[in-house]
C-alpha cells in the first residue's frame, strides 16, 4: 500500500519535472525548448501587459484574441499587397498596420462603452467570434495564396524576406516581437511608477468616484486602456503571423489572447510580474507539448493546469488582503 | 407555411431547440446576478454540463440521467466559484474567467474518448390533443421534455422572484448587501445557493447542446453560448420573462442564418455565422439607448460581514 503511494508520488514528481524542468535543462529537449520559451512568452507578455493596464482601471478587455487576429490580418494584408517587392520599409509598415488593426478592434468596445454604456466584457468577447469568422473568410478568400493550389491560407512569409519576422540571434527564439514585449514591460513599469496617466488609471480602478471628482475623465481612461491593449495585442498578432506561424491560416491563432488574461493576473497586474508569469506560462506550454509526446497527456490537460494555477492564486488573495488572526479561546 | 423558401413549421421548433441552452443558462445567471454576484464562468459550467451529460447519457443510454448529472456537475463546478468569491473574497471577474478556462480544459480532457459517438435520442413528448392541431401542433406542442422544462423554469423563477418572500430577500441581498445584512439575512449563504442554482441551470443548458441540439460531443462545442447567456441577462434587464423573449429572438437569428446558409443565399457564410454575435452587440447598444439600466445595486461588489 505504502509502496503504491510512493509510486504515485514518484510518477507525479516525474510529470512535474517533465513539464517544468526538462524543457530547460534536459539536453534532449533543451535545443528545441529553450528558443520556444521566448517564442511563446513574447506574444503572451505583450498582450498581458496591455490587458493589465485596463484591468488596473477596472476595464475588462477579454477580447484580446480578436484584437490579436485583426492585427495579424491587417499586417499580413500590407505585406501581401507589396509582394513580391523587397524593401526595408515593408516590415515596419506591417507592424504599424498590425498595431492599427488591434487598436481599431479594441476601440469598438471602448467607444460603445463611452457613448452607449455597453458592457465592454461582452462586446469585446463577441468581437472575438466576429474576428474568427473574418479570419476564416480571408484565409480562404482575400488573402489566400494564389499559388497555393486552392489550399486555404496565405503565402508563407518565410519565403518573403522583407516581411519575415526573422530571429535576431539564431536559435535563441528572440525575434522583434519578443523585443517589443520587453520594451512594453519597461514602458508599462514607468507608466505606473512615474507617469501621471498611470496614476490616473490606478485611481480610476481603486476609487472611481474619487477619480471623477479629481477631474479624471473616465471616457479618456476607457479609450486609452482599451486602445492600448488592442494595439499591443494587434502587434503581438502581427509578429506571430509574420514569424513563428508564418502565414494566415484559419487556426493560426492559438488562444494567446485568453492565456494572457491568466498571465496578467498571475503577474498581479505588475509589469515585472507579468514578465515572469509569461515565461512560466510559456514553460507550461512547452512542457505540455513534451508531456503530450512522452506521457501521452492530452493537450487540454495543460489548459486545465493553467486555469487551476489562476484559481490557486486567486484563493491566496485573501492572505494578502487580510491578516490571519487566531481567536484566543 | 413557406416564407422565402423557409418552412415555418420546421423553423419554429428549430428556433426553440436552439434557444433552449442559452435560455436555461441565462435564467440561472439572472438569479445569480439578482443576488448581486457576477459569474462569468457560465461558458465553463455549460461545457462541463455538456460533456458530463453526454458521457452519462451514452453509458446509460438514458438521456434524463445525463441531464440530471449535468446539472449536478454544473452546480459542483460553481461551488469552486462560490467558495473563492464568497469566502476567499477573490475578484469575481477573474474567478469567473478562470472557471471558464478550467471548464474548457477539463471538458476537453474527459471528453476525448467520446468524440465521434452519437448520443441517444431524446424522445419527443407530444402534448395530447394540442399536438394534433395542424401547423400549430408540430410548431409548439411536440418537443422534448427539456424544452417545456426550460419554459417552466422561467415561469417558476418569475413567480419566486416577483411574488414570494424568498424573491424579496434575494433581491434585497442583490440591491443592497449592507442593508440586507443589517436586517439579519445571511448574504453569503443566499448568494451561495443562487450561484449553485446558476451552475445547475448552466450545466443543464450545456447538456442540451450535446444531447439534443448537436447530438454529439466535440471539444469547445458550446462556442460562446455561455457568453451569449450573459449578454441575454443584460438584454432582459434582469427580468425572467424578458430572458425568454431574448433567448427566442437569439435562437431565431441563429436558426435563420443556418437556414439562409442551407438555401444558399448570396451572403458569405462567414457573415451569416458572425451575425448572432453582431446582433448581440447591436442589442446591447439598443438596450442602453432605449432601456433603462436596472442592474442590481450590489452587482459584483465583494461582501464580508466585517465591513
Amino acid at each position: 500500500m505504502f509502496g503504491l503511494l510512493l509510486d504515485e508520488f514518484a510518477s507525479a514528481f516525474s510529470a512535474i519535472k517533465l513539464i517544468f524542468w526538462d524543457p530547460l535543462f534536459d539536453e534532449s529537449f533543451a535545443s528545441y525548448a529553450r528558443p520556444q520559451l521566448l517564442v511563446k512568452a513574447g506574444p503572451i507578455i505583450l498582450i498581458a501587459v496591455g490587458l493589465s493596464i485596463g484591468f488596473k482601471a477596472g476595464i475588462w478587455n477579454i477580447g484580446a484574441e480578436g484584437q490579436y487576429i485583426l492585427g495579424a490580418i491587417f499586417g499580413a494584408s500590407v505585406a501581401l499587397s507589396f509582394y513580391p517587392q523587397e524593401s526595408i520599409f515593408i516590415f515596419p509598415a506591417m507592424v504599424l498596420a498590425g498595431a492599427l488593426g488591434g487598436f481599431i478592434w479594441g476601440l469598438i468596445p471602448a467607444l460603445l462603452k463611452v457613448y452607449f454604456k455597453t458592457n465592454e466584457i461582452l462586446v469585446s468577447l463577441m468581437l472575438v467570434y466576429v474576428a474568427e469568422n473574418i479570419l476564416a473568410s480571408v484565409s480562404q478568400g482575400l488573402l489566400r495564396n494564389p499559388d497555393g493550389m486552392g489550399f486555404p491560407g496565405s503565402r508563407n512569409f518565410k519565403d518573403y524576406p522583407s516581411a519575415f519576422n526573422e530571429e535576431i540571434i539564431t536559435n535563441s527564439g528572440m525575434h522583434w516581437g519578443v523585443i517589443t514585449a520587453f520594451i512594453s514591460v519597461i514602458l508599462a513599469y514607468f507608466l505606473f511608477l512615474k507617469h501621471q496617466k498611470g496614476y490616473e488609471i490606478r485611481i480610476s480602478g481603486e476609487a472611481p468616484k474619487a477619480a471623477y471628482f479629481a477631474g479624471i475623465n473616465p471616457s479618456k481612461t476607457i479609450i486609452f486602456c482599451l486602445g492600448t491593449s488592442g494595439l499591443l495585442a494587434g502587434m503581438a498578432g502581427l509578429f506571430e503571423v509574420a514569424g513563428p506561424a508564418g502565414q494566415i491560416t484559419i487556426s493560426f491563432n492559438s488562444g494567446y489572447g485568453f492565456t494572457a488574461i491568466i498571465v496578467a493576473f498571475l503577474g498581479r497586474l505588475n509589469p515585472i510580474g507579468i514578465l515572469l508569469a509569461g515565461l512560466l506560462m510559456a514553460l507550461t506550454y512547452i512542457g505540455g507539448e513534451i508531456a503530450q509526446l512522452m506521457l501521452g497527456l492530452p493537450g487540454a490537460s495543460i489548459q486545465l493546469l493553467q486555469g487551476m494555477l489562476l484559481f490557486f492564486l486567486l484563493a491566496t488573495d485573501i492572505f494578502t488582503n487580510y491578516r490571519l488572526k487566531f481567536r484566543s479561546l | 407555411m413557406v416564407v422565402f423558401g423557409i418552412d415555418l413549421v420546421l423553423l419554429i421548433p428549430a428556433l426553440m431547440i436552439s434557444a433552449t441552452p442559452v435560455l436555461l443558462a441565462a435564467i440561472g445567471e439572472a438569479i445569480v446576478e439578482k443576488s448581486g454576484v457576477l459569474n462569468l464562468g457560465v461558458e465553463g459550467m455549460m461545457i462541463i454540463g455538456a460533456v458530463i451529460g453526454f458521457i452519462i447519457a451514452v453509458n446509460t443510454q438514458i438521456p434524463i440521467y445525463g441531464f440530471l448529472c449535468a446539472a449536478i456537475a454544473g452546480a459542483l463546478l460553481s461551488i469552486i466559484f462560490a467558495v473563492l468569491t464568497q469566502f476567499m473574497m477573490s475578484n469575481q471577474v477573474a474567478t469567473g474567467l478562470g472557471l471558464t478556462m478550467v471548464g474548457l480544459g477539463l471538458s476537453a480532457l474527459i471528453g476525448k474518448p467520446y468524440e465521434g459517438i452519437k448520443s441517444p435520442t431524446l424522445t419527443k413528448f407530444e402534448i395530447p390533443f394540442l399536438s394534433d392541431i395542424p401547423i400549430l401542433g408540430p410548431m409548439f406542442f411536440s418537443h422534448d421534455a427539456i424544452v417545456y422544462l426550460s419554459i417552466l423554469v422561467v415561469a417558476v423563477v418569475a413567480l419566486i422572484v416577483n411574488k414570494t418572500r424568498w424573491g424579496l430577500v434575494l433581491r434585497a441581498v442583490g440591491e443592497n448587501q449592507e442593508a440586507a445584512h443589517a436586517l439579519g439575512y445571511k448574504v453569503v449563504r443566499i448568494r451561495f445557493i443562487a450561484i449553485m442554482f446558476g451552475g445547475a441551470m448552466a450545466g443543464l443548458g450545456g447538456a442540451y447542446i450535446s444531447l439534443a441540439r448537436v447530438p454529439q460531443w466535440t471539444e469547445g462545442m458550446t462556442a460562446g453560448a455561455g457568453w451569449i447567456a450573459l449578454a441575454l441577462v443584460v438584454f432582459a434587464s434582469w427580468k425572467p420573462w424578458r430572458v425568454l423573449i431574448g433567448a427566442y429572438l437569439f435562437g431565431g437569428i441563429t436558426v435563420l442564418q443556418l437556414n439562409l446558409q442551407a438555401i444558399g443565399v448570396a451572403i458569405p457564410v462567414e457573415i451569416l455565422s458572425m451575425s448572432p454575435y453582431l446582433v448581440t452587440i447591436v442589442v446591447l447598444v439598443g438596450i442602453s439607448l432605449f432601456g433603462h439600466h436596472t442592474a442590481p445595486g450590489s452587482l459584483a461588489r465583494p461582501f464580508h460581514a466585517s465591513q
